[in-house]
C-alpha cells in the first residue's frame, strides 16, 4: 500500500514536471515578445561582426570592416537609432570563426553580420540556424551559407549565379566555342562556382576542353597549364582568390597561354598581388563583381567620397557590400522595432533597398536579387565592361 | 611534344626541391638533425631579396646582386641559428633538438609577419628576359632555365666540393664520426657551422628561384615547401648528398606528370602513394644505406 502510494506521488510529480516544462516556456516568450515590441528599442543595439583581419584573406575582411564601420558611423551620426558594433578577427580559420561567433553570442550581440568568405561562414551559418541569430553575410558567396536556416540572409549573390553570368559572357561577349576550367578543390567558394560555370558552359553548347584541379597549398599550376595552353581553348575560368590567381595568370602567361582568363568577384584585388612592373599579364582579365566605382549614381559617388575621405583609398567591392549590409541591418532593426530575433528576422526578410551594390530584395531562401558587372582589367585598372540582370 | 613541356616543369619544380632538400641533408649528414626552420630560411631569402631589389635598383646596382646578398644573410642566419639555438643542446636527446628547431621555425615565421605583417607581397620580375624559344609553339621561360641550369651548377659543384676539398673531408669525417673526428685534430664546431652555412645558403639561392617563378612572398610560404623538400629528401636517403639531388628532382617530375597524366585533383594523394611504396620497399630511401644502429 505504501510502496502504492509512493508511485502514484512520484506519477502525479512527474506528470506536473512535464506539463509544466511544456506550457511555461511558451507563457514566457509570448509575454517576452510583447514587453519588448511595446517598449521598442533601448539604447543601442548591438552588432557582431566576423571578418578576417590578418591572413591570407585579410584584404576582405578589412575591407568589409572598413564599409560597415563607415555605415554605422554615419548611421549613428544621424541620430536616432544607434549601433555598438563588436569587430572579431578570425583570420579566415574556420575554427577561429565558430569560437569568436561563440564570444560575441556570449556578448549577446541582436544580429550578426558575417562571415566574410564561404567556408567559415557555412560554418558559423550552421551554429546561427541552431541560435535563431539574425545572421546577414555581406559577401559569403557559397549556396550552402543561407541553406542553414530561415535567419540567414546575404547581400551579395552566389557562386552558381556567377557562374552562369560567366559562362554566358564567354559565350556572347567572347565567342568562346572551347574553354577550360581550374579550380581549388578544397574551396567550396572555388568548387562551387566552378561547377555552375561547368554546366552553364555544356548547356550553352561549348565545349569545356579541361576540368583540372589544384590543392590549397599548391603554388605550382605549369602543369595544368601546359596541358590548358595545349588544347586550344578560347576562355579559362579560374574562380579563386586574388592571391592564388595572381600565381595561376603569372604562370598562364610564362607557359604562353596568351586567350581571355575568366573569374569571379575572389579577382577583386589582384592588381595588388601583381608588382607594379609586370600588370601587363592582367590584360585579357574579365571577372563577375558587385558594382563598379566607374559607376555615375549619386549613392555610389557618395559612398565613394566618404569612404576615400575616410580611409584614403578606392573601396573593392567588398567594402561596398558591407556599406550597403549596414544599412540594410539598420532598415530591419527600425522596421522590427525592436531587438527580438523573430521580429527581426521578418524584417530582414521584407528588404527593399536601393544602395551601392544596386536594388535589393531577399528570395525565400535569404538570397539577394540584383544586378552583376562584369569588370575587365585593362593595364593594371579594373574597368567596367557591362551590367547583366539576373 | 607536351610530355617534353611537362617534363622541364618537373624538372623546375623538382630543382628547387633537390636545392632545399640538399640543405636538409646535409645538417642530418652531419649532426643528425632534422632542421624544421630550414624551410623559413627560405622564406628569410625571399624577405631579403624583396626588401634588397629597389635598394640595388635605385643604388644603380644589377637586381642580380640580390641573390649574393640574400646568400650571405641566409648563411649568416643559418650560423647564428645553430649557434644559438641547436650547439647548446648537443649533448641533449635529440626530440629536444627538435622540439627546438620547430620553435626557431614558428619563430621566425611570427617575426616576418610582424616585420612584414601577414599579408602575402609581389615578388618583383627582375628576371624579365625573353624565353628561350625551341620551335612553334615550344618555348621554355628564362626563369626555367635559370632555375635548372643553376641548380645543376651547384649541385656539381657541391659534389666537389664534399669530395675534393679539405673542408668536405672533414665534413664527411664528422659525419661518420664526431669524436674520432675530433681527435684527428679536425674542428668540429668549425666544421658544422660551415654545413649551416652552406645548407642555408642553398635555400637562399632557392628562395630567389621559387620568388621568381611564384611572385609572391609570404611569411608561411617556408612551411610548405619545406614540407614537400623535406620529404625529397626522405626519399632519396636522408643524409646522402646524391640522394637529395634525386629525389628532389624525381619529387618534381612526378607530381608534374600526375597533374598532367593522372588526376589534377589527386595529385598529391598519388605522388604520396608513390612515396610510401617505395619507402616500403627501400625504407632507407632510394640511395640510403642500411647501417645497423649501434647499442
Amino acid at each position: 500500500m505504501k510502496k502504492f502510494f509512493a508511485m502514484a506521488v512520484a506519477a502525479a510529480m512527474l506528470l506536473s514536471a512535464l506539463t509544466g516544462c511544456s506550457s511555461e516556456p511558451s507563457q514566457n516568450s509570448s509575454s517576452g515578445e510583447q514587453s519588448s515590441s511595446a517598449q521598442g528599442i533601448e539604447g543601442a543595439v548591438k552588432i557582431g561582426m566576423l571578418a578576417p583581419l590578418t591572413g591570407d584573406v585579410a584584404v576582405y575582411g578589412t575591407a568589409v570592416r572598413n564599409g560597415a564601420m563607415l555605415a554605422f558611423e554615419e548611421i549613428n551620426a544621424q541620430g536616432g537609432l544607434q549601433f555598438d558594433v563588436e569587430v572579431l578577427d578570425e583570420k579566415g580559420d574556420v575554427n577561429e570563426a565558430i569560437n569568436a561567433y561563440n564570444k560575441l553570442l556570449s556578448n549577446e550581440i541582436a544580429a550578426l553580420l558575417g562571415d566574410v568568405t564561404s567556408k567559415p561562414s557555412i560554418a558559423v551559418a550552421e551554429l546561427a540556424a541552431e541560435d535563431n541569430m539574425p545572421m546577414i553575410t555581406a559577401t559569403g558567396t557559397a549556396a550552402d551559407i543561407t541553406t542553414k536556416g530561415d535567419n540567414i540572409f546575404r547581400t551579395c549573390f552566389m557562386d552558381p549565379t556567377q557562374g552562369k553570368v560567366m559562362a554566358t559572357f564567354a559565350k556572347d561577349s567572347l565567342q568562346a566555342q572551347k574553354v577550360a576550367i581550374m579550380y581549388n578543390t578544397s574551396d567550396d567558394y572555388s568548387v562551387g562556382v566552378a561547377t555552375a560555370f561547368k554546366e552553364a558552359a555544356e548547356a550553352a553548347g561549348m565545349q569545356v576542353e579541361a576540368y583540372e584541379g589544384y590543392g590549397d597549398s599548391d603554388k605550382d599550376f605549369k602543369a595544368q597549364l601546359t596541358t590548358i595552353a595545349g588544347k586550344d581553348v578560347d576562355a579559362l575560368f579560374v574562380p579563386d582568390y586574388y592571391n592564388k590567381v595572381a600565381l595561376i595568370i603569372a604562370q598562364a602567361r610564362e607557359v604562353g597561354y596568351d586567350k581571355a582568363i575568366l573569374g569571379a568577384d575572389g579577382f577583386d584585388g589582384v592588381v595588388g598581388a601583381v608588382a607594379e612592373d609586370n600588370t601587363a599579364i592582367l590584360n585579357n582579365v574579365y571577372f563577375s563583381n558587385h558594382y563598379s566605382t566607374s559607376d555615375e549614381s549619386e549613392t555610389v559617388q557618395n559612398f565613394l567620397s566618404n569612404y576615400q575621405a575616410k580611409y584614403n583609398e578606392t573601396p573593392n567591392s567588398f567594402a561596398a557590400l558591407a556599406y550597403d549590409t549596414a544599412y540594410i541591418l539598420k532598415a530591419a532593426f527600425e522596421k522590427a522595432g525592436s531587438t527580438d530575433a523573430d521580429a527581426v528576422i521578418a524584417a530582414l526578410a521584407a528588404t527593399d533597398y536601393e544602395g551601392v551594390t544596386g536594388h535589393i530584395t531577399f528570395d525565400e531562401n535569404g538570397d539577394s536579387v540584383k544586378d552583376i558587372s562584369v569588370i575587365e582589367i585593362k593595364d593594371g585598372q579594373y574597368t567596367l565592361h557591362s551590367k547583366v540582370t539576373m | 611534344m607536351d610530355l617534353i613541356k611537362q617534363l622541364i616543369n618537373g624538372i623546375q619544380v623538382g630543382s628547387i626541391y633537390a636545392l632545399v632538400a640538399l640543405g636538409y641533408t646535409m645538417v642530418y649528414g652531419i649532426v643528425k638533425l632534422i632542421n624544421f626552420a630550414h624551410g623559413d630560411f627560405i622564406m628569410v631569402g625571399g624577405y631579403v631579396a624583396l626588401t634588397v631589389i629597389p635598394v640595388l635598383v635605385s643604388a644603380g646596382l644589377s637586381p642580380w646582386l640580390c641573390i649574393i646578398v640574400a646568400i650571405l644573410f641566409c648563411a649568416l642566419l643559418g650560423m647564428a641559428t645553430e649557434r644559438v639555438a641547436y650547439k647548446p643542446l648537443r649533448g641533449a636527446p635529440k626530440i629536444s633538438v627538435l622540439i627546438t628547431a620547430i620553435g626557431v621555425s614558428l619563430f621566425l615565421q611570427n617575426l616576418f609577419m610582424l616585420i612584414f605583417s601577414p599579408n602575402p607581397k609581389p615578388f618583383p620580375n627582375f628576371l624579365d628576359y625573353p624565353p628561350l624559344a625551341l620551335g612553334e609553339n615550344f618555348q621554355i621561360s628564362f626563369v626555367t632555365l635559370l632555375t635548372i641550369l643553376l641548380s645543376l651548377i651547384i649541385m656539381v659543384g657541391l659534389q666537389f666540393f664534399i669530395q675534393k676539398t679539405k673542408m668536405g673531408k672533414s665534413m664527411r669525417a664528422v659525419s661518420e664520426d664526431p669524436g674520432a673526428a675530433q681527435l684527428m685534430g679536425i674542428n668540429v664546431n668549425r666544421t658544422i657551422s660551415v654545413t649551416f652555412a652552406i645548407g642555408s645558403g642553398l635555400a637562399a639561392v632557392a628562395s630567389v628561384l621559387y620568388c621568381s617563378a611564384y611572385p609572391l612572398v609570404e611569411p608561411t610560404m617556408g612551411s610548405v615547401l619545406g614540407l614537400r623538400a623535406f620529404i625529397a629528401a626522405v626519399f632519396g636517403g636522408i643524409g646522402m648528398i646524391p640522394g637529395a639531388m634525386v629525389g628532389g628532382l624525381l619529387m618534381g617530375v612526378v607530381e608534374s606528370l600526375t597533374k598532367a597524366y593522372i588526376s589534377s585533383q589527386m595529385s598529391d594523394a598519388v605522388v604520396y602513394g608513390i612515396l610510401i611504396l617505395v619507402l616500403l620497399v627501400k625504407p632507407t630511401g632510394l640511395f640510403g644505406k642500411n647501417v645497423r644502429e649501434k647499442v
